[in-house]
């Protein structure tokens, strides 16, 4: 990581970052020269400084909250994959692509709660452990970590929820320099939900028809998997801006128009998924 | 149509004329230019003498519908390739990517004709899009065309979305970029399984790209034949 690269990054969609961060542009330039010297070890730390400086004074505590809602939902997820793969007896998730894939996943999901929790600085809620959590979500799924296909259909709601979640939050986030960062996590998990998808067509009895995008389904749920309704309520949605998708050209069906744009899900609804899958005393 | 082109004419002229105004201006054209569309960029200091756009369309940047009718551009592009795939998908297509790839097709008209719809008189004209460079006999051809304008897509919109005032068009590109996600990773797993979110479009941050609109244009200019004037970026 490179800070010099990220003020940079910055800089493209925020032309006056330096000017933020300091009036004096060329004793910007010293700082992230400076930035070249710092560990890697300690770059969200210094990173989040950064953005303090930057937008910090100003941050309302709206902003905080939905940054820290989202470090909430990265704990979930990371531990959920950390524990799979790093548990005394580890979750058989074949070795190979399947692995490889989890892996990924896992480390990108590692990467955010770094990056939120640097970006908070001491703004930052108080870190979720494993032992918070309860994955079989009080015993619904009491095979989570010891059934590849139930791990797979978890996974899966998780990062749906994910997606949602983030995008749910985008009005909260409109006009605020953090929006990119958001929506650069948004669309990761996204990737993410894509991919798990077609691990789930292949290895999860009966879902082969799951595709890589929420198809239309009466009650938004096309996974099959009624324990997850809540995750997918509303995705059959098919009127934008109050426009009706369906229909809109030749060939744009129900479910294509249910397809081609996902739904967001407010805080409360995520909150309440989020909660079946922590322990008492840590819930949001 | 018309009086709403004059009337941005006289716009633009005006905005030309301002001797003080900090501005970019850019010019795309695409016919032979492919992956080399951009003839003048990124004049953050202004000199006074830049050439009024002529012909082609103009994104203008200083509100939403020009953020809209960027991704109006961007979708018309994507829509035209997916269903010059779907009118002779290559032969060494499986059933299952034939369906997909004509599920992508439709999710892309889908989203041209809703830009179309929610910008209303505001909307651009259409593209004439320029694919010569795309090889559409091939499986490998199509992929990696695919490939480019998906991660291109997810990049543009994660980028415009600090651009956007209104809350509505915010979610409703959130709406979409997630989807254009979804086909990026699809599209990179058949390329080569596990390589949906892989180091060339998720950094160490574990971040998505986000392009501005002049990274995306450069980009996406040589499959573009009409020319795309950009303002007030």
């Amino acid at each position: 990581m490179n800070i010099v690269n990220i003020l940079e990054e910055i800089e493209k969609v925020d032309g006056e970052i330096y000017e933020r961060l300091n009036p004096r542009r060329a004793a910007m330039k010293s700082f992230a020269n400076m930035g070249k010297k710092i560990s890697l070890a300690a770059m969200p730390l210094a990173l989040g400084s950064v953005f303090q400086k930057a937008y910090g004074q100003t941050t309302p505590t709206a902003i905080v909250d939905v940054l820290n809602f989202a470090l909430s939902l990265e704990y979930l997820e990371y531990h959920f994959y950390n524990h799979a793969l790093n548990a005394p007896t580890p979750t058989p998730i074949p070795a190979g692509a399947a692995l490889s894939a989890i892996t990924t996943i896992r480390n990108h999901e590692d990467a955010h709660v770094k990056l939120l929790e640097g970006a908070l600085g001491s703004a930052k809620r108080t870190p979720l452990v494993y032992d918070n959590f309860d994955f079989t979500a009080g015993g619904t799924f009491n095979d989570v970590f010891t059934n590849y296909q139930t791990f797979l259909k978890i996974a899966l709601a998780f990062e749906d929820t994910g997606v949602r979640a983030y995008k749910g939050q985008a009005g909260v986030l409109n006009r605020n320099a953090v929006l990119t960062t958001a929506l650069q996590i948004h669309s990761v998990e996204a990737r993410h939900a894509a991919h798990l998808r077609q691990m789930v067509a292949a290895n999860v009895t009966g879902a082969s028809g799951l595709k890589p995008w929420i198809a239309y389904a009466a009650n938004g749920n096309d996974t099959g998997i009624a324990a997850v309704n809540p995750v997918y309520a509303g995705e059959q949605n098919t009127t934008q801006l109050t426009i009706n998708i369906s229909g809109i050209a030749t060939g744009v069906t129900q479910t294509a128009a249910a397809e081609c744009f996902d739904e967001p899900l407010d805080k409360a609804s995520v909150v309440s998924i989020a909660n079946l899958f922590i322990k008492t005393g840590f819930k949001l | 149509m018309k009086n709403l082109q004059q009337l941005e004419e006289q716009e633009e002229r005006s905005i030309l004329t301002a001797p003080l105004q900090r501005r970019s201006f850019l010019q795309f054209a695409g016919a032979g230019m492919a992956g080399a569309a951009l003839l003048a960029a990124g004049c953050t200091k202004d000199d006074g003498i830049v050439a009024p756009p002529s012909a082609g369309v103009t994104l203008d940047f200083k509100d939403d519908f020009g953020v809209l009718n960027y991704a109006y551009a961007l979708e018309q592009l994507e829509a035209a390739f997916y269903i010059q795939v779907a009118s002779a998908p290559p032969t060494d297509f499986s059933t299952a990517e034939r369906t997909y790839f004509a599920d992508i097709q439709f999710h892309e008209i889908a989203h041209r004709e809703f830009f179309k719809k929610a910008l209303g008189a505001n909307a651009i004209g259409s593209l004439e899009v320029n694919f010569a460079a795309i090889d559409f006999r091939t499986r490998a051809g199509v992929l990696a065309a695919a490939k480019t304008f998906e991660d291109l897509g997810v990049a543009a919109y994660n980028g415009a979305g600090v651009r956007l005032v209104s809350n509505d068009f915010l979610l409703a590109a959130g709406k979409i970029v997630s989807v254009e996600a979804r086909h990026a990773a699809y599209v990179r797993d058949l390329i080569s399984n596990g390589s949906f979110a892989n180091t060339e479009v998720v950094n160490a941050n574990g971040l998505d790209q986000a392009f501005t609109p002049a990274q995306v244009l450069a980009a996406a200019g040589g499959f573009i034949k009409t020319k795309i004037n950009v303002i007030n970026l």
